[in-house]
């Protein structure tokens, strides 16, 4: 049993990965030693549809926008939108016409990434499995872990995009020479500090992304990794799961409010000027 | 769980996706509440406005109807003061035909009675005459018992 809980929950945290080999394009195991560059497919798959689902449904609504009576649809967009302004101008105070909409990018995509943590965990693999049943594969073989944000290169991702945008724009508004100044000169302005200063401060600025990243990786990973432990407990998971599903009603927006909130303060912090 | 190429990909998408919501999804949106809200605000300007226009008529109103209600008393007053003084006008004019038709009457009846004197008077001279004529069983000269005729009818 335990041996077999054990090779349930690694199949459950493990990727479908896909990478091209000396004998063509190859799958899962077969990736082992490809090191960087594999790419986990499901991460890839459901992100990208989890994208296009908020963008499609969104763009469909802005197509339609009417400054008159809204449908119901357009409130709850809306809703979303109004939402992701004001905490974006009660933040932000400067012009950018780029943080709004990447916040509300940020906001709506992890929400739903993180939303199919409320997928039963063995629901999504199980149709997997089907499917490839039919393709002749074995069962064992296939693996897919729906919540892209439990995956390491998800979170990044998103988190050194919005780092190269702090850096960006920390140049673009401060210049190159004030960007360093700020690196060299804070938190100690005396220049005989500046090696300390570019230390602590270089640990603080590479620190943001990281912190962002991790720290929404973690929260879903170890999350999803309770739903698939609570799988292997028998009939009792039901009760079970659905006392931790109904806490991930907390989590779930609240990793997705930080991510963007902590956003939209970074970058507000690289457009300040001292 | 290892880092590999997925993030190359996710970063991609990432910016395609970002890129796409700030040229096709925001802009739309966001214009679409903010001119809602514009409407919505100057709906509640102008009720506001209008609210106030209407106090200010109501205002108007009760001022000007205050205006009238003094007006209609002072006209009444007015009319009141003078129908007071047509009906005093009217006693004195009445009155004053009253003592002028009273006078007139007494001049009449003083005249109709001296009058009616000196006919009686004349009568009285004749029937004294004629009586005088019977006690006498004679003619008495009216020319020359004229005098005691004369004296007789000064006395009546």
């Amino acid at each position: 049993m335990a041996a077999d809980t054990g090779s349930y929950i690694k199949h459950h945290l493990t990727n479908a990965q896909m990478c091209s080999t000396d004998t063509g394009i190859a799958f899962n195991e077969a990736c082992a030693n490809a090191g960087f560059m594999t790419l986990n497919i499901d991460t890839l798959l459901w992100s990208i549809v989890l994208g296009l689902v908020f963008l499609l449904t969104f763009r469909s609504v802005a197509k339609k926008a009417t400054t008159g009576v809204p449908g119901k649809l357009q409130c709850a967009v809306e809703m979303i939108v109004g939402f992701v302004d004001s905490s974006v101008k009660e933040t932000f105070h400067g012009k950018n016409k780029l943080i709004a909409p990447l916040s509300l990018t940020i906001f709506v995509w992890v929400l739903l990434m993180n939303a199919m943590d409320w997928v039963p965990v063995d629901l999504i693999p199980t149709i997997a499995q089907l499917i490839g049943g039919t393709m002749g594969v074995d069962p064992h073989d296939v693996y897919i872990k729906s919540v892209p944000t439990t995956d390491l290169n998800m979170t990044f991702a998103l988190s050194l995009g919005v780092f190269f945008l702090v850096i960006f724009y920390s140049i673009k508004i401060k210049g190159f020479g004030g960007f360093m100044k700020e690196l060299t000169f804070q938190p100690f302005n005396h220049w005989a500090f500046v090696p300390v200063n570019f230390i602590l401060e270089t640990v603080t600025l590479l620190a943001r992304p990281l912190s962002l990243a991790l720290r929404l990786f973690g929260n879903l990973y170890a999350g999803e990794l309770i739903f698939i432990l609570i799988a292997t407990i028998g009939l009792f998971q039901l009760p079970v799961h659905f006392l931790w599903a109904a806490f991930h009603l907390l989590v779930i927006p609240l990793q997705a409010f930080i991510f963007m909130m902590l956003t939209i303060v970074y970058l507000s912090l690289a457009h300040e000027d001292h | 769980m290892n880092v590999n190429l997925t993030l190359v990909g996710e970063l991609i998408a990432f910016v395609v996706f970002v890129l796409f919501c700030m040229k096709f999804v925001w802009p739309p949106i966001i214009a679409a509440i903010e001119d809602r809200q514009k409407v919505i605000a100057d709906g509640l300007a102008a009720s506001e406005r209008a609210a106030k226009d209407l106090e200010l008529a109501q205002d108007n109103a009760k001022a000007q109807l205050k205006e009238a209600k003094a007006q209609a008393a002072e006209i009444v007053d007015a009319a009141k003061k003078r129908e007071a003084q047509v009906i005093e006008e009217a006693a004195v004019k009445a009155q004053a035909e009253r003592d002028k038709i009273i006078a007139s009457g007494h001049t009449e009846i003083e005249s109709e009675r001296n009058r009616a004197k000196e006919e009686l008077r004349k009568q009285v001279a004749v029937l004294a005459i004629a009586g005088a004529e019977k006690i006498l069983e004679r003619s008495i000269d009216a020319a020359a018992h004229g005098d005691i005729l004369d004296k007789l009818v000064a006395e009546l």
